[in-house]
């Protein structure tokens, strides 16, 4: 599914990633856990594509190199980023925007574009599973949502989009238990032999909804341990100091 | 003035040129071209009167020159001032008589009259250059007793009206330009609406300036009689061309008693090339009066044409209780540049009015919002909120607000809002990640920013305006 091999990516010519290798294939969950400013968002931002990093390396997806795509293409590819801060358009309703998203992703993989009916139908079959209530996409996109809703508007997006490869950035960070629940259960029911997740998070307390098939440490631009799920309870325990 | 214009019209969507023979009169402005316009519409003695004492009066006038878009001298001597379409002579009486070539036209700029017949219920006066070519719905109207017509038939056949209205809200004396089409307008809508009638459908009117060096001045009278209600729908495409070209239309608009005008207006005319070569002047005088208790006048533009957009559309509200309203969106892109807002002049008790207005600003355009809100000592409990936003796309681009306030009555309240903002990269990402491009997610984020405005517009303009929106703006990110 994605290949990452010796990324490196650069800010304002300050080197955050320094020669990360990283392998999923279909199917399979991976967590990413770090101390802050280890670089796990800078991680996500290049994997979609966002400008503004220089960036070396190679990145191929589904067998073909990333390398010079734009954000949308790679998202019409299959390509899915939860943000950990979901912006806010003002005056955009949640639902339009949403069709409009789902319809260029239709298009691009040559299916036909939804009408508004056959849209809600989606909408209301995904928000029903996930538990969530749809009157959130009644209204502006992300505007006045708590930090709860917006998370939870992401996985709802993650669902309706249905994308090869979701990356979910600190989805975790701020939730109550109930709001994590609904996270997890969004990956947990897309995850099929086709689908593979990477899930960045800072506490254990995800993966104890979301079982990763494999678990890397992030520290300073590298992976610098991988291990299955238990390291992740490892990690809880003794921290990231130990590591390095 | 045919085949090499069309060539040329690719880059402007609706840039493209009828080759319909046309009647002009001979160049240059004087009392013989006053004259020949005044006998072509078959004008009684007391309007061709009033044009030329316009034009008396236009001879002590100087063009005013406090507006922030500077533009080269025109030279009114060299501009037609009259041209019409060659069939209009013998009017048609319904689609069939209608010279194909028009409705080819027509059909270019998506308004089909036989399916907005059937579909939409819109009434089209179509101005096609000067004269009117063809009217709809006439019949349903003439029942209620609506009167909804080309200006110059108005002038023939309601001559009381005319003369009672004309010029009341915009005087003869007025500033120059709308004293120059005082002179010399060729046509526009006239709309009557009797005493306690609403009227059943959204008027609609469809301006094009066809002829090549033609200026246009329209003149658009509309009258709401006590009670009474319309929703009037202005839009305007215009061909490519080089040259700039003069638009100096006068719409005015009277509410009596309790009654309502609502005025909307998409303006996509041409707005010169990339380097800012050609495109229109964009020089209206919009000015309605609520002259009766509990009247109403809302205004709503969408203006995204034009290589300068200079008006005002404005409201005095005479009667106590009455209402205005002002929604604007002023899109500019490349070298387009707006200097536009609108004047609130209170004078009756209670008198509330409201101003909404988005400017967006990219590429190397200049866009100015300009208001006056006008309390008078006799309007007590007066009210005005306004709220001004500018969005600013790229770093070469301006955004401008003037807002004047002038309040001699202690009982009435003003509440000025003005915020200035940059697209935000963050949110474009946002979008690009949701597999919008970047001119999608550019469509979208501006028509957000619109919003308040655009759900102002009738629905029939909703859809067309937030598609224009979108395409004004297509290229301006790189």
């Amino acid at each position: 599914m994605l290949e990452i091999k010796n990324l490196k990516a650069s800010i304002n010519s300050k080197q955050i990633l320094k020669g990360l290798n990283l392998s999923i294939k279909p199917g399979e969950v991976h967590a990413i856990m770090g101390p802050n400013g280890s670089g796990k968002s800078t991680l996500a931002n290049v994997l979609s594509g966002k400008n503004g990093y220089e960036v070396s390396g190679e990145l191929n997806f589904k067998g073909e190199s990333l390398n010079e795509i734009p954000v949308e293409v790679r998202a019409q590819k299959g390509l899915f980023l939860a943000f950990q801060y979901p912006l806010e358009i003002p005056g955009v309703n949640t639902n339009n925007f949403l069709k409009t998203s789902l319809n260029s992703v239709r298009k691009a993989r040559g299916e036909k574009e939804l009408d508004t009916l056959a849209f809600l139908k989606i909408v209301k079959e995904k928000s029903s599973e996930l538990g969530i209530d749809e009157k959130i996409l009644a209204r502006q996109l992300n505007v006045g949502f708590s930090g709860g809703e917006k998370k939870k508007n992401e996985i709802l997006q993650m669902k309706i989009l249905d994308p090869y490869f979701s990356i979910l950035d600190e989805t975790d960070s701020g939730l109550d238990i109930d709001a994590l629940k609904t996270v997890a259960k969004g990956v947990n029911s897309s995850r099929t032999k086709q689908k593979s997740f990477l899930v960045i998070t800072h506490y254990q307390r995800l993966l104890d909804y979301i079982k990763p098939d494999f678990v890397h440490v992030l520290s300073d631009g590298k992976i610098v341990k991988t291990g299955c799920g238990d390291l992740a309870q490892e990690l809880e325990k003794t921290g990231y100091k130990k590591l390095n | 003035m045919k085949q090499q214009e069309l060539e040329k019209s690719k880059e402007y969507k609706y840039g493209f040129t009828t080759d319909i023979e046309s009647v002009r009169a001979p160049k240059g402005l004087n009392e013989d071209v006053i004259k020949f316009i005044s006998n072509i519409k078959k004008e009684p003695e007391w309007m061709l009167k009033w044009r030329l004492k316009a034009f008396n009066r236009l001879k002590n006038l100087k063009e005013p020159n406090w507006q922030k878009p500077k533009y080269p001298k025109i030279d009114y001597q060299d501009l037609y001032y009259y041209s019409a379409p060659k069939s209009a002579s013998d009017k048609p009486k319904n689609l069939n008589e209608v010279d194909p070539k028009l409705i080819e036209t027509y059909k270019k700029l998506g308004i089909p009259l036989e399916e907005q017949k059937r579909l939409s219920g819109i009434a089209v006066d179509a101005v096609f250059d000067s004269v009117s070519v063809a009217t709809t719905f006439k019949d349903e109207l003439t029942k209620k007793g609506i009167i909804f017509c080309p200006i110059s038939e108005a002038i023939r056949n309601h001559p009381e009206l005319v003369k009672k209205y004309l010029g009341s809200v915009i005087p003869l004396t007025d500033h120059y330009f709308a004293t120059l089409n005082s002179a010399v307008f060729t046509d526009g809508s006239f709309v009557y609406i009797p005493e306690g009638v609403r009227c059943p459908m959204e008027l609609s009117t469809y301006f094009r300036i066809n002829a090549s060096e033609t200026g246009q001045f329209e003149r658009t009278l509309i009258i709401a009689d006590k009670g009474s209600y319309v929703s009037y729908l202005e839009g305007c495409t215009a061909p490519m061309r080089d040259e700039n070209q003069l638009h100096a239309a006068n719409v005015e608009l009277i509410a009596l008693d309790d009654a309502e005008i609502k005025y909307s207006t998409v303006q996509n005319w041409y707005p010169g090339d990339k380097d800012g070569v050609g495109g229109i002047y964009n020089f209206v005088t919009k000015r309605g009066a609520c002259r009766g208790k509990n009247s109403k006048i809302s205004w709503t533009q969408v203006e995204t044409g034009s290589a300068i957009t200079w008006k005002y559309p404005s409201c005095i509200l005479q009667g106590d209780n009455s209402v205005g309203e002002f929604y604007s969106i002023a899109i500019t892109n490349n070298h387009q540049k707006a200097d536009t807002g609108t004047k609130m002049i209170h004078l009756g008790k209670n008198t509330k009015s409201k101003i909404i207005s988005k400017g967006i600003s990219a590429g190397y355009a200049d866009n100015t919002y300009r208001g006056l809100v006008d309390i008078n000592k006799k309007a007590s409990n007066a009210r005005n909120y306004t709220q001004c936003d500018s969005l600013l796309m790229g770093n070469k681009c301006g955004a401008h607000t003037v807002p004047y306030i002038k309040n001699k009555n202690y009982s009435s309240i003003v509440e000025h809002e003005a915020t200035t903002s940059k697209i935000n990269e963050e949110q474009l990402y946002y979008c690009n990640q949701r597999g919008l491009n970047q001119e999608e997610a550019i469509g979208l984020i501006v028509n957000g920013f619109c919003k308040e405005v655009l759900q102002q517009l009738p629905m029939e303009f909703a859809v067309e305006a937030q598609k224009l929106v979108g395409i004004s703006l297509e290229g301006s990110v790189g």
